[in-house]
């Protein structure tokens, strides 16, 4: 039966109308019918067509992700739902800003180690730093677990972005 | 100076309705809506029915909608107008019918103020509208109002809101006429046709198939249902019919077995849990329909064609799923069949048959008579033979007597079984009867009710009465909230927690009151004599049929329970058997 099934990690591309109220449709969807969301990025990628693009990831068993996309093509402003994790090879991405505040020996180290992670240190005072780090959530969280004990003060996220590899737009 | 087109945004409102074949608007005025009730005055193309409280205007537009397949429109204030219209509006959603709700607003330079009568409409509506929109500009108006019938007839249908802020319907703009505007929303209406061959090449191979069909069909229209039963009778299956597609195929054909489902009969659910192949048509796998999923139909393969794709694999996976409307889909499935000139398994169907009618043999709608009370079954079954001959409109309410006029009456037209199936709202029975006698004025238009669920939308009468809408009210008084009660007997123990209702208004003197007919019924031997002379007056009329407080709606698949395990009666013991909760969850 259906909960037996195993749950999966799905990146969705979202193509939709840029209109007032859009995002609320597709987050009231997910609350609404008890979906998870694990992470959800939103902009603008064509003002002439005034189109933006939501990248989801969420979870869950086959049928329940089915069930996701067959919903989100409902709503009347999504023009395409593409599950870029079964629709082959696709690149994801996601930005942090991470706050960190020390002094000495613990100050090199987050340095040194924002070096390994080709993080950039993009704010910097006497006590503190904010580095900016790119790259799969898996290599972000990575960085922000190092850097815990080196002052970790505060953490900024974009969540996911993501892109089928290849010459094709969705 | 204005442009020789420039008009009002109620003006550009009106005339889009009209150009969108609006006939009859469902409302009730307001502050936020009085520049569009002042166009309305001036003008002569649009009627309006005044209704008495706005979940009723929206119910009452699903009534038309629903007996004629064109879209339903209803016009309400911000704010309360706009609030009590929600619980229409879900009607609407769950069911799948065409509506859509125009509602006032507090003007823009106001909206998030908290302003007199401001509620964000759009807000509240969103998980229980196909679409809606908030108009800010008026030259977008028309184009939203065009878009807006467009979205809510095509694919699957439902109610769309539009919300008109006040100084937007009154400043000045453009109209467009719908052949300017184009939408993006396109559903899919052809079947992919290699699975419709596929499907055949099931059909035509199958030994013990059943179709199982739903209002899918119905809201396809009513090409969908000659097609549907042409094909039913091409290939001599068996059909059972959903709550929702009851009128689908002729109730009198002898290859319907009836509804399925939680009080379906023996052979339409026997017939769905034994069979080799399910031809699901514009059905939904509901819950009800169901009963429990890991014992729902287990050896079948399975085919289901639904315009809506999130309704396939949605609670049961199936082998083969076609995407598209109902017609379409089956005028292809005839095609193909007569094409490849299939020939059914006549063996096997023999035996099919033989077993069915097997079931079909325990008579399960049998019930014991009684010349001293009147028998909930028996007021229904004598409604259905003293009016069939003209072919009336049914229209319920919720509980037991909507699942025994499901139950007793046959719909050899589709269009004409008018039931909250999805919400399961009390109180759309009367409000939908009367949008219906509005499309229909010389129809026979029949609420069938209880005296509980009546009294939600009782004030309707006098929109009946004003409107001079001969509505036909028949309340089966048992004194109880009956379907509640029936549960409180067979799950909880009989502790009848506030089912009892042991006061009631005198509903022939109530009827009265608001100048309609009040007839009462309390002895088997006085139904006829009633309903006669109820079918003999041309005003509303509101019947009451005191009858048997103790009865069920038999067969019954109780809660956690498959299709073979139904109680059939009274008498059943098998209706202690508790039922199991799957998987841990709590079924309702």
């Amino acid at each position: 039966m259906i909960k037996h099934e195993e749950i999966q990690r799905h990146t969705i591309a979202v193509l939709v109308d840029n209109e007032s109220g859009v995002l609320a449709r597709v987050i009231g969807l997910f609350s609404g019918r008890g979906y998870n969301i694990e992470s959800l990025t939103v902009a603008e990628v064509d003002a002439k067509e005034k189109l933006s693009r939501i990248t989801i990831v969420t979870s869950g068993t086959a049928m329940i992700v089915e069930q996701i996309k067959n919903q989100l093509r409902r709503l009347i402003p999504v023009h395409k739902v593409h599950d870029l994790t079964i629709e082959g090879p696709h690149v994801a991405r996601e930005l942090a800003l991470v706050k960190v505040c020390s002094t000495g020996e613990k100050r090199v180290e987050s340095l040194r180690i924002a070096d390994i992670f080709r993080a950039r240190a993009i704010d910097s005072t006497n006590e503190s730093f904010v580095f900016e780090v790119v790259g799969a959530t898996e290599k972000v969280d990575a960085f922000i677990k190092l850097m815990e004990p080196l002052g970790l003060a505060d953490v900024s996220r974009t969540g996911v972005v993501a892109i089928a590899r290849g010459p094709n737009p969705i | 100076m204005a442009h020789h087109d420039t008009l009002n945004g109620a003006e550009i409102l009106l005339k889009a309705l009209v150009d969108q074949g609006v006939e009859v608007i469902f409302g009730y005025p307001g502050g936020a809506v009085l520049p569009i009730y002042d166009e309305l005055f001036k003008q002569n193309r649009l009627r309006h029915v005044l209704v008495r409280h706005e979940q009723a205007a929206v119910h009452a537009a699903e009534g038309y909608a629903r007996s004629t397949g064109k879209v339903g429109c209803v016009l309400v204030t911000s704010g309360p107008g706009a609030t009590n219209a929600v619980t229409g509006l879900a009607d609407a959603q769950c069911d799948s019918v065409p509506l859509v709700c125009l509602t006032g607003q507090v003007p823009t330079h106001l909206i998030g103020n908290d302003a007199f009568q401001e509620a964000d409409i759009t807000g509240i509506t969103r998980p229980c509208t196909k679409h809606n929109y908030l108009v800010k500009d008026v030259n977008d108006l028309a184009r939203i109002v065009h878009e807006a019938f467009h979205v809510a007839r095509s694919g699957r249908p439902g109610p769309v809101l539009i919300d008109l802020p006040k100084d937007v319907v009154q400043s000045k703009g453009e109209y467009q006429p719908p052949s300017k505007v184009k939408s993006k929303y396109k559903p899919q209406v052809k079947g992919d046709i290699k699975a419709i061959e596929k499907a055949i090449d099931m059909i035509a191979h199958a030994k013990r198939p059943i179709f199982y069909v739903g209002g899918g069909v119905i809201n396809s229209g009513p090409a969908a249902c000659q097609l549907m039963t042409q094909f039913v009778r091409m290939t001599g299956y068996p059909c059972t019919l959903t709550l929702m597609g009851l009128g689908a195929i002729p109730g009198s054909d002898p290859l319907f077995l009836g509804m399925l489902g939680m009080h379906g009969t023996v052979e339409a659910n026997m017939a769905m849990h034994d069979c080799d192949l399910m031809i699901n048509i514009g059905a939904r796998f509901d819950d009800r329909v169901t009963g429990k999923l890991e014992g729902f139909s287990p050896k079948s393969k399975k085919i289901h064609v639904d315009i809506d794709p999130s309704s396939i694999n949605k609670n049961v996976a199936v082998d083969l799923a076609i995407v598209g409307d109902c017609a379409h889909v089956l005028e292809d499935m005839i095609k193909v069949w007569k094409a490849k000139q299939c020939r059914v398994d006549d063996k096997a169907l023999k035996t099919w048959w033989k077993q069915i009618d097997q079931w079909r043999g325990m008579d399960c709608l049998a019930f014991e008579g009684s010349n001293k009370l009147i028998k909930p079954q028996y007021a229904i079954k004598r409604l259905y033979e003293l009016t069939r001959h003209r072919n009336p409109y049914i229209c319920t309410e919720v509980g037991q007597h909507q699942m025994w006029a499901a139950q007793y009456l046959k719909f050899d037209l589709p269009h004409h079984w008018l039931t909250s199936g999805g919400l399961g709202t009390m109180g759309y029975g009367l409000p939908s009867a009367m949008g219906v006698q509005m499309a229909h004025p010389d129809a026979l238009v029949i609420d069938i009710a209880g005296e509980a669920s009546i009294q939600m939308n009782i004030q309707e009468m006098a929109t009946l009465v004003q409107h001079r809408l001969p509505v036909k009210i028949v309340i089966l008084n048992n004194q109880y909230l009956g379907m509640v009660r029936q549960w409180q007997e067979l799950i909880h123990g009989g502790r009848y927690s506030e089912s009892h209702m042991t006061h009631h208004p005198d509903f022939v003197k109530l009827a009265e009151a608001f100048g309609a007919v009040g007839l009462r019924a309390t002895k088997p031997d006085e139904v006829d004599g009633v309903f006669k002379e109820m079918m003999a007056v041309d005003r509303p009329v509101i019947v009451e049929m005191l009858t048997d407080a103790s009865e069920n709606v038999f067969p019954m698949i109780m809660p956690g329970m498959a299709h073979n395990e139904m109680v059939l009666g009274p008498e059943d013991k098998s209706r202690d058997k508790p039922g199991s909760e799957e998987d841990g969850m709590v079924l309702v």
